[in-house]
């Protein structure tokens, strides 16, 4: 059997393909608006993060502000990474009184599923004026190749 | 007993009266404000800020921490996810007691500032005792 895209199917054969031209044309103002790369505020865990890559690596950027640099705990296992520790209040002078405690103090994790898989021997992590870079090198397998085509 | 789970604060911008001539955000930092007989001690949350990039000021009243972010290098780096940004930090206060501007003191350790007030030594509070007959 030929393979034939279902989109190319002729319209009378895919009842579907107003709701996909609607998809595309949404897919296409996504993408058109991609310079400037959206902020989803909508995830709630705790250290937000920030994800980029490159050709090589995966980097993950977290503030976590009054965590010295030793004691973020990570783990990664396969393709989860995974940051735990905890934000201690300063020492509490008992004589005194708060007028404001707007800082949150208390234990974190949270586990991410990083988007391809990953060379779990050479992750690096650094810390700096609270936030963590976690810069995880890219399996072998998944960096992108050339691949030359011949002349003949 | 259940230990509190750490939740999520979203960075709120400062609302400003002017129009900024640059395009960077300016943030306003969570604070702990504390204080004693002798000083007022306040703790500000600004991650990604280095000491050389913070300023305090004292001015009439006016305590003004600001805390300015040279944003994350991201070049040639393709963003995955997006759950924090960056930008400047900027905060005042109206202080209330006398501070005794001399010996303002200020760390910053792990993006986390803090600043000791002493208070003016006519600002302390002082107990007069009623003498009787």
């Amino acid at each position: 059997m030929a393979l034939i895209r279902f989109l190319d199917k002729p319209f009378y054969r895919n009842p579907w393909s107003q709701l996909e031209r609607m998809r595309q044309e949404m897919d296409r103002l996504n993408r058109n608006s991609n310079n400037d790369f959206a902020t989803y505020p909508s995830s709630s865990a705790y250290p937000a993060m920030n994800i980029t890559e490159d050709a090589n690596n995966v980097y993950v950027r977290a503030e976590i502000p009054g965590l010295p640099a030793n004691e973020p705990e990570l783990f990664v296992e396969g393709d989860t990474l995974t940051i735990k520790g905890e934000r201690k209040p300063g020492a509490v002078d008992e004589k005194g009184s708060y007028h404001r405690r707007e800082i949150e103090y208390g234990r974190f994790s949270r586990a991410i599923t990083l988007p391809t898989q990953i060379n779990t021997e050479k992750v690096k992590a650094a810390s700096k004026n609270g936030i963590l870079t976690v810069t995880l090198p890219k399996a072998e397998e998944v960096k992108p190749k050339k691949i030359a085509v011949e002349i003949k | 007993m259940t230990e509190k789970e750490l939740q999520l604060q979203k960075k709120r911008e400062v609302q400003q009266s002017g129009e900024p001539t640059k395009p960077q955000k300016q943030f306003i930092p969570a604070v702990d404000i504390f204080e004693t007989d002798d000083l007022v001690n306040i703790v500000a949350e600004m991650p990604g800020v280095d000491k050389k990039d913070v300023s305090i000021g004292l001015e009439e009243g006016i305590l003004t921490i600001s805390g300015s972010m040279h944003g994350e290098i991201v070049e040639n780096e393709n963003p995955l996810l997006k759950e924090y940004e960056t930008g400047n930090y900027l905060r005042r206060f109206s202080m209330s007691e006398d501070i005794d501007q001399e010996k303002i003191e200020a760390s910053m350790s792990s993006g986390i500032l803090t600043v000791r007030l002493p208070k003016a030594t006519r600002a302390k509070p002082r107990k007069i005792e009623v003498k009787g007959e």
